[in-house]
């Protein structure tokens, strides 16, 4: 029996990011596949600063708005460096850098409104920064002090979540809560949005996602950021499809768009949310961009990648392109750059004073809010274990 | 059918005892057991050309190639479940979960298949898989890398566990585990990766599934698995200067458990402390005490105490002390045992 081409093979139109394995010019290069996001990236700026125009995705910007896109990525681009320099100088125990994926956190994150509710990862400081979160707030968990000390009730900003793709059934439970709470498709009508990574789509939890969400038509934007490597391995390693596509299999729509352009990810975002909370959703979003700096500083990326791929992509970073933009249109000038860079400078002073304050909890906290109602067995256990942290304490062990 | 048996007479080394970290002991028995049975698969998150994230794994890939060490999708449930059918058709699978916090995404596939297909098919399937787990806390890492779950799996009947708390046992154990025709969950006690210790390559110190009486001593035994056996030793260091005898044993085998050489130390210190990072309620730590009280009750002369991690989710790193037992903690209930 013939088996009609149509049927096995991808369509002429899947860009290049479908090769399983990079041709043999980007093998010289030192660059895999994935450098190029295909024929249906949504992109509204382009690296060199360009505005160009989408069929389907229109964004009226003013200079205002797009000074504040840009102070918001410099300020979270600063406070990730820093966290990261605090790492290093032994003040964290551990960081997550976000270096590269501003404009798709920002451009995420701008397009949510108060009432809708957002379900990070933990690479998400951008979005945190978004949603009212201070980086300060950020520092316990990674110095080991707390694990996370946002009310994520009052931000709309549930904690980090560690266990990768864990976050999405829970996102996609609280839209159905948001969709029979009857908060979907009037006026003061919310939405979910959730993060995770290329990596992640492996999951079964993020699979369940898609099917849950699905089935019940929540108002949840699935905002996948392909940052093209989960720790060591590309994202090849986790699909033969282009992600965005995945979306179709489960009923709803996929996008791609450009990560590294925060007007393309603002505009693409607004739309996602918005067809949600006018019960349209799910829909899936994938921002296509690059992890620039290490998984995590535990991480030595020049054991799996070449450093030309890095070069390759700072052509395409996310905040110069809006600074060229934005001198472009004469939309900002150099005392407005500077007033960002010390607005920046202050920040990191900031996050610096209070991560080297940031006090270990009481002896005897580990106990704490273990249960909501209590548990006699661990009380006791408490009482036991303060009695011998007293005996210490007097001197007489 | 027996399983394909492991010639290792083509890698004995000609000196045979080497010094190395029990991360090198892990590496170098698992390139053994893969030189000597073709059918041996390394698999899992960043094990290939990183060579895992601890570097367990560490050129593995390099000399077998990618179809024996395989980066896998990200997905803890794919790589147990594949690991299933691969062992069905002839293959010999080490999986790696990265941290132990992440193995629940294959919980299901370890509960429901692993452990039941031999039962359910009465035999006729069998499962040589390993699915290596580094585990414990002390390392100051955020949440769910620190934790101590080894009971969920020694509660589940139809899987083995076990634990290697040096690097002898780190370089044997991982080739035994390969060997065994059941499945074994190993428990890498992550915080001791790096330290050194004597390797006999030619011999292994024991079997998979026995105690070992580390340190022989006449006041109260010690028993502990994995991190907290160099714990265990010390305090026992510790006491021999306060002029108290510790016995430590290492259990090794945490499902099932190999209890006759406690039974046999506890008969003559009549005194018993149980050691483990785990939280103490339903434990391994529990059911020692339970099954000492019971085979040991004429000779005891304190109750068995536990010295365990606390019933409490394991807590940011800054406060992880607390938590994990230690030397004072040890000596302690070393002190109410003799006290009592």
């Amino acid at each position: 029996m013939s088996s009609p081409e149509k049927w096995t093979q991808p369509g002429p139109d899947s860009p290049p990011a479908t090769a399983a394995t990079p041709t043999a010019e980007q093998v010289i290069a030192g660059l895999r596949a994935t450098d190029e996001g295909g024929a249906d990236l949504v992109q509204l700026l382009t690296p060199e600063g360009e505005r160009v125009e989408h069929p389907d995705f229109h964004l009226d910007i003013s200079g205002e708005e797009l000074r504040g896109l840009y102070r918001d990525m410099v300020l979270v681009r600063r406070a990730d460096r820093e966290a990261n320099a605090l790492q290093r100088k032994g003040e964290l125990g551990l960081w997550v850098p976000l270096l590269g994926q501003e404009a798709a956190q920002i451009g995420a994150g701008r397009a949510l409104k108060p009432n809708d509710m957002a379900f990070p990862s933990y690479r998400e400081h951008g979005v945190a920064w978004c949603r009212g979160v201070r980086p300060t707030e950020i520092l316990g968990m990674f110095r080991g002090t707390d694990n996370g000390s946002w009310d994520p009730v009052e931000h709309r900003f549930h904690p980090y979540t560690i266990v990768i793709g864990n976050q999405v059934l829970n996102a996609a439970g609280y839209a159905m809560g948001q969709k029979f709470d009857g908060k979907v498709g009037d006026a003061d009508s919310e939405a979910t949005m959730v993060f995770f990574g290329d990596g992640a789509t492996s999951q079964g939890d993020v699979h369940e996602g898609f099917v849950w969400a699905a089935v019940y038509d929540a108002p949840l934007v699935f905002f996948c950021q392909n940052n093209q490597w989960a720790i060591s391995e590309p994202t090849e390693r986790q699909s033969r499809l282009p992600l965005y596509q995945r979306a179709r299999g489960y009923g709803f729509p996929g996008i791609r768009v450009d990560g590294n352009d925060v007007l393309a990810t603002l505009a693409v975002s607004r739309w996602a949310l918005e067809e949600c909370r006018q019960g349209n959703g799910p829909i899936l979003i994938e921002a296509f961009t690059y992890r620039m700096d290490a998984h995590t500083t535990s991480d030595d990326p020049s054991r799996y990648r070449l450093s030309d791929e890095l070069e390759m992509w700072k052509l395409k970073d996310p905040i110069e392109r809006v600074k060229v933009h934005l001198v472009k249109q004469q939309w900002a000038d150099q005392a407005f750059f500077d007033s960002v860079e010390a607005d920046a400078e202050e920040l990191a002073v900031e996050m610096r004073e209070f991560c080297v304050n940031l006090e270990t909890p009481p002896a005897g906290r580990i106990f704490s809010q273990v249960y909501a109602e209590g548990n006699p067995v661990l009380e006791a256990q408490r009482d036991e274990f303060l009695a011998y942290h007293a005996g210490f304490a007097g001197g007489e062990h | 059918m027996a399983a394909p048996t492991m010639d290792r007479s083509a890698s004995a080394e000609p000196s045979a005892v080497q010094t190395m970290t029990i991360a090198k002991a892990i590496n170098n028995g698992l390139r053994a057991a893969m030189e000597a049975n073709p059918k041996v698969l390394v698999m899992g998150e960043d094990v290939g050309k990183l060579g895992g994230v601890f570097r367990i794994t560490d050129g593995l890939q390099k000399d077998f190639g990618e179809q024996r060490v395989l980066d896998t999708p990200l997905s803890e449930s794919g790589i147990i479940g594949t690991a299933v059918g691969l062992a069905i058709r002839g293959y010999r699978p080490v999986c790696e979960i990265q941290f132990e916090g992440f193995i629940f995404p294959g919980f299901d596939q370890l509960v429901s298949q692993v452990a039941k297909l031999h039962y359910r098919t009465q035999g006729r399937l069998k499962l040589p898989m390993v699915i290596r787990v580094p585990f414990g806390g002390g390392i100051g890492a955020v949440e769910h890398h620190s934790e101590s779950p080894e009971s969920y799996f020694a509660h589940t009947a139809g899987l083995k566990v076990v634990s290697c708390a040096n690097p002898a046992d780190a370089y044997w154990m991982i080739q035994q585990a390969i060997d065994s025709d059941d499945p074994v969950l190993f428990f890498e006690p992550k915080r001791r990766y790096y330290e050194k210790g004597q390797v006999d390559t030619t011999a292994a110190p024991a079997p998979l599934f026995q105690s070992r009486v580390l340190r022989s001593g006449t006041d109260v035994t010690v028993v502990a698995y994995g991190p907290m056996v160099r714990t265990s030793l010390d305090a026992a260091a510790a006491a021999e200067d306060e002029g108290r005898s510790l016995e430590v044993i290492d259990l090794r085998a945490l499902s099932p458990l190999d209890l006759a050489p406690v039974y046999e130390s506890v008969r003559r210190t009549g005194r018993l402390v149980v050691v483990s990072e785990a939280p103490g309620e339903s434990s391994i730590a529990g059911e020692i005490a339970a099954k000492v009280q019971q085979e040991c009750f004429y000779s005891l002369e304190a109750p068995v105490l536990r010295v365990t991690g606390f019933d409490t989710p394991y807590p940011p790193s800054k406060l992880e002390e607390e938590f994990l037992p230690d030397l004072d903690r040890v000596l302690h209930a070393v002190d109410r045992s003799l006290a009592w």
